[in-house]
């Protein structure tokens, strides 16, 4: 990037907080592994949403305290978890009717790459990786009723993530709505990536030079 | 008087053949019904199809039951988790198979399964390479693949509490996957924390009645590990 105007990409946690502070209470969501899981720690817990895991967890809380760990209580990312006033368990099939029949308002979800048609691709980083590993990525990508997106903006080589077709395995096809990065906030319309929101100090032009697909700002 | 209940883990395992699909129930080290698993790899069945979330971790339980040469294929979502290294080496020689499932899409064709549904179409996986090869179709506007039911020769299962019908109660996210395998499998197998009197689980906290339970064994194994 042009150094002209000095700019600070948003750390993890920063993105974390952007994510968060766009998900209004009554909000039933589910978070991903990595930077997507620390979205809870940045909502305040009168704001009341709701966070399901995979396994079968609704309404997860605030991480335990070290001595206080429930070992029976984990979340799909193995970590363990704590249970809010109001929490239920179901199992296995169940949460994924919640998943797969369109019962999530969000699922937020990290990337390797989004393209400009709303293409996403997570879960395996070659087409030679013969046993990745899938989890229930491609169920959350097309049953949520909206998949966020969260990840840096360009690999740690430079390359862009946002891109006009997805070069590695597609996790599903035109379901990212929006996608947070370290340096902007853009949504994914029928005219390609529309930048909303973009760090302190960086131009439309320097954040285009860090992308592959083609950006535009609000019409 | 009916009891479902076994005394000794050879006559839990009695009769499970070779080339048998086994659900192994759990998610992360919750829920696991590790005692079962030992009793599989003690009983000697072989050829096996294993189902399950994970490939299995370290060398002791699914991995050993794997690095025994015990299982021909294995049906998960999550093959590669930390310390999944006997399915790595195996998996690089050629000497298991791997059919990788998105995990909705596996627990719901256990229901189909355990409901008598032959299949169903789902939009999970539609234009991706798990999809490669299978019929799709547009169903109310949306693209989806055909997926068939997963039916389960035995289901080895953890539970919390279980009574002599194998009424059973689970612990949190010790659930997971185990009703649905119970309820998919020709024999169920279940290890209970607890063995409670008949009218003692209130009817309206069973999670799987007794009707998809075939043997319980008394494991009181206590806490997963942290």
């Amino acid at each position: 990037m042009d150094q002209a105007t000095p700019v600070r990409p948003l750390g993890r946690n920063e993105m974390a907080a952007r994510v968060a502070a766009d998900i209004p209470e009554g909000w039933y969501v589910n978070l991903g592994i990595g930077i997507p899981t620390l979205v809870a720690d940045h909502v305040p817990l009168e704001r009341e949403v709701i966070f399901h895991s995979e396994n079968g967890v609704l309404g997860i809380g605030p991480a335990p305290a070290r001595d206080a760990i429930n070992p029976w209580l984990i979340n799909a990312g193995k970590q363990h978890v704590t249970l809010r006033k109001g929490g239920a368990i179901v199992h296995h099939a169940d949460s994924f009717a919640i998943i797969r029949g369109g019962h999530l308002d969000l699922c937020v979800l990290g990337a390797f790459e989004v393209a400009e048609n709303g293409d996403m691709a997570n879960w395996a980083t070659s087409e030679n990786d013969t046993a990745p590993a899938v989890g229930g990525a491609m169920d959350l990508a097309v049953g949520a009723r909206r998949v966020w997106v969260v990840m840096e903006h360009t690999t740690k080589d430079g390359k862009p993530r946002l891109v006009r077709r997805c070069s590695y395995p597609l996790t599903a096809l035109g379901v990212v709505s929006r996608v947070y990065t370290n340096l902007a906030v853009l949504d994914v319309t029928p005219a390609g990536f529309v930048v909303r929101e973009m760090i302190p100090g960086l131009t439309l032009e320097a954040l285009q030079a860090r992308t592959e697909a083609k950006l535009s700002l609000p019409a | 008087m009916i009891n479902k209940i076994v005394r000794s883990m050879a006559e839990a395992m009695a009769g499970i053949k070779d080339g048998s699909t086994v659900f192994i129930g759990g998610f992360g080290a919750v829920g696991q019904p590790n005692a079962l698993i030992d009793g599989l790899i003690e009983q000697g069945a072989k050829d096996l199809t294993v189902v399950a979330n994970n490939a299995g971790t370290g060398r002791v339980g699914l991995a050993r039951l794997m690095e025994l040469g015990r299982v021909r294929r294995i049906v998960c979502s999550y093959p590669r988790s930390t310390g999944s290294v006997v399915f790595e080496e195996l998996f690089r020689a050629g000497k298991i198979e791997l059919e990788l499932v998105p995990q909705g899409t596996l627990a719901e064709r256990m229901r189909a399964a355990a409901a008598g549904i032959g299949a169903f179409f789902t939009p999970t996986g539609f234009g991706t390479k798990l999809a490669a090869g299978k019929e799709t179709r547009e169903i109310q506007g949306r693209m989806q693949v055909l997926e068939y039911a997963l039916k389960g020769d035995v289901a080895l299962i953890e539970a919390w509490q279980a009574d002599r019908w194998g009424n059973l109660t689970y612990r949190l996210s010790g659930r997971n996957f185990n009703p649905v395998m119970a309820m998919a499998a020709e024999l169920t197998i279940v290890q209970a924390q607890h063995i409670v009197e008949l009218g003692e689980i209130d009817p309206e906290v069973v999670v799987t009645p007794g009707i998809f339970v075939n043997r319980v064994i008394h494991v009181p194994y206590g806490d997963p590990p942290i």
